[in-house]
């Protein structure tokens, strides 16, 4: 079984009967079994199928909590008190989900790194890379409102800051804030229609995971190499892969229980265990560290320091603040049109001797932007986040077009097969 | 599903792949039946829904020959102050007249024969029977009846006919005093 394509017949006659009427095992067998997937994938590839894991894990800790959660702004924290002290298991199942919050999106941002070295987000995946882009997208929405729901310091001012980058848009900025709150500040009504979007968000989110699954298999996964596979170079997915992936997710466990057992609130905030006040701030406003590269990129376009001559866009009617949310959300939007700002032809890092060098400048700038975003913002730390911001837009939109037509790849195999039977492994990539 | 896979050995027996197969998935098994089971716990009665579980009820407020309804556990309860009559009725009743065969000196406290406690769910499907007031239908045996489904309960509040199954369960509980009972 080598392809999915052909037609599955199945030796039992339940699952015939079921095939013959909705072919859903066989639809899951060609996924799940027999996947052509390259036979060279390393590790690197283990993270997808993390992500779709963690994605259930979540909905079902998330199912079971909402059992015991009171979304009202007089009784969600005491409900999640409650869940943490008479609930059975309570404590685990929050911790869990809570940190399953940040596990997840320590996979899916490798999975992302992984797709940007080896080229995963170029023709024919386009469309597989931007689905993929969505469900970044809707993940960061909905971890943004989960977060609120405790309705802790952190949770109602990380609220606060968040809906109010809305009002930076001139003219209907102010009434798309009063729209989003439901009234005339974060209250009763916001923390309602976030708990039902947080609810509502990962089925979506599980409806472009399929999509991106569908447009996955339909040129089949990319892999190391980066060249375009032929039947002889792929192996079905089981017993290979799951096995693969099962170790993986073994070592994967063997991380998140850590934190699950040992150090719950290290990834949380401690302010977030002071119920709400609307009255008070929290002396340092900080989002999770998943968001912090972003946070970073929204306080690093003032105008000021090496930024100064942004000044010219407040002519234009753009503020410090517009500026600020514009940038925010333009880190993300770059990614969408990733696939065309990259001109070259090779995928693979491993081929592109000087491409190799910048995807880890740009990884180290990501790790100093989420520097910058958990930083006070002093003089030193701004002008640190304003260079770190540019080079970051400088790497995708400069960088990457120009590399593409400057670089000289390296020589790349026909096939991953004949070098090695041939015994030729000069051919082959030490990686 | 992996029918479509040749896994056993020519002479049929069983091959390294079968007990490698077999290993697999009891891990599976028993690792998801592990994890689990914190999910399907979490939705038993929590520390605090089990704290709520003692109720003190004063008996001496309850007339003779009537009954009061208490909540213990967010569910009725029943507690009756029995006419002398009434106890003598449920006493005599030989146990082979019985459903669910049950004295009725197992039922009450003894030296406080006079009241009985007993839960207010119908054992059938749960209702909440007549026969506390004393202008209600108690049913052909003059304890409680349930007019939903039409079981009749004694003045022991041992089921006498209809569909229910069981006699109306009698709750832990203590006299702290002459006159307060603490149920749970």
């Amino acid at each position: 079984m080598a392809t999915g394509s052909e037609q599955v017949v199945f030796k039992n006659k339940t699952a015939r009967w079921i095939e013959d009427r909705l072919p859903i095992l066989g639809f899951g067998y060609q996924h799940l079994v027999a996947y052509p997937a390259p036979r060279n994938l390393n590790y690197f590839w283990n993270f997808g199928a993390l992500a779709g894991i963690m994605l259930v894990l979540q909905i079902i800790t998330g199912i079971v909590l909402v059992m015991q959660y009171t979304p009202h702004t007089e009784m969600a924290f005491d409900s999640i008190e409650r869940i943490m002290r008479d609930v059975n298991y309570g404590w685990l199942l929050r911790y869990a989900h809570a940190n399953g919050a940040s596990m997840f999106f320590i996979v899916v941002y490798i999975h992302i790194f992984r797709g940007l070295y080896y080229g995963s987000y170029k023709a024919p995946r386009e469309l597989l890379w931007m689905l993929g882009v969505v469900i970044l997208l809707l993940m960061m929405a909905t971890a943004f409102m989960g977060y609120v729901l405790p309705w802790g310091q952190m949770s109602f001012w990380g609220a606060q800051v968040i809906t109010s980058l809305f009002s930076a848009f001139p003219l209907v900025g102010d009434p798309i804030v009063t729209w989003l709150w439901g009234g005339f500040a974060v209250d009763n009504p916001t923390l309602n229609r976030f708990f039902s979007l947080h609810y509502l968000l990962p089925f979506v989110i599980v409806g472009v995971v399929f999509l991106h699954l569908i447009a996955l298999h339909t040129h089949g996964s990319n892999n190391p190499v980066g060249i375009d596979l032929t039947k002889k170079d792929k192996i079905p997915f089981h017993p290979y892969y799951t096995v693969k992936d099962l170790f993986g997710l073994a070592v994967f466990l063997l991380f998140f229980s850590y934190f699950v057992f040992f150090g719950p609130n290290i990834l949380g905030h401690p302010d977030n265990y002071i119920q709400a006040d609307p009255l008070v701030t929290p002396a340092h406003i900080v989002p999770e560290w998943y968001f912090l590269p972003f946070y970073a990129i929204l306080r690093s376009t003032v105008y000021d320091s090496i930024f100064t001559p942004l000044i010219v866009f407040s002519y234009l009617g753009i503020t410090e603040k517009l500026m600020g949310v514009l940038a925010m959300f333009g880190s993300i939007a770059v990614l969408l049109v990733l696939p065309w700002l990259d001109t070259s032809r090779v995928r693979s890092a491993n081929y592109r001797p000087i491409y190799r060098w910048v995807f880890w400048l740009l990884v180290i700038d990501a790790v100093v932007l989420t520097w910058v975003g958990g930083e006070v913002p002093t003089e030193t730390v701004v002008l640190i986040g304003q260079l770190a911001t540019l080079y970051y837009f400088v790497h995708f939109l400069v960088i990457m077009p120009l590399l593409g037509r400057l670089e000289r790849p390296r020589p790349l195999p026909d096939s991953l097969g004949r070098p090695v039977l041939s015994h030729g492994a000069s051919a082959q990539p030490a990686e | 599903m992996a029918d479509t896979t040749v896994r056993h050995d020519e002479s049929g027996g069983a091959t390294r792949r079968d007990v490698l197969d077999v290993v697999t998935w009891s891990a599976v098994a028993i690792g998801a039946g592990t994890m689990v089971w914190p999910l399907i716990s979490s939705m038993n009665p929590s520390a605090d829904v089990l704290a709520l579980s003692t109720t003190e009820v004063d008996v001496s407020q309850v007339p003779e020959g009537a009954g009061i309804t208490v909540m213990w556990r967010g569910r009725p309860t029943f507690v009756r102050h029995r006419t002398p009559a009434e106890i003598e009725e449920a006493r005599a009743v030989p146990l082979s007249a019985l459903k669910d065969p049950q004295t009725d000196e197992e039922r009450v406290k003894e030296g406080k024969d006079a009241y009985l406690i007993t839960g207010g769910n119908c054992t059938h499907l749960g209702c909440v029977p007549l026969g506390n007031k004393v202008t209600d239908d108690r049913g052909e045996f003059g304890g409680w009846f349930c007019p939903c489904h039409g079981s009749h309960y004694d003045t022991s509040g041992r089921i006498r006919k209809g569909p229910a199954p069981l006699n109306l369960p009698v709750p832990e509980y203590e006299f702290i005093s002459d006159t307060v009972a603490r149920i749970g």
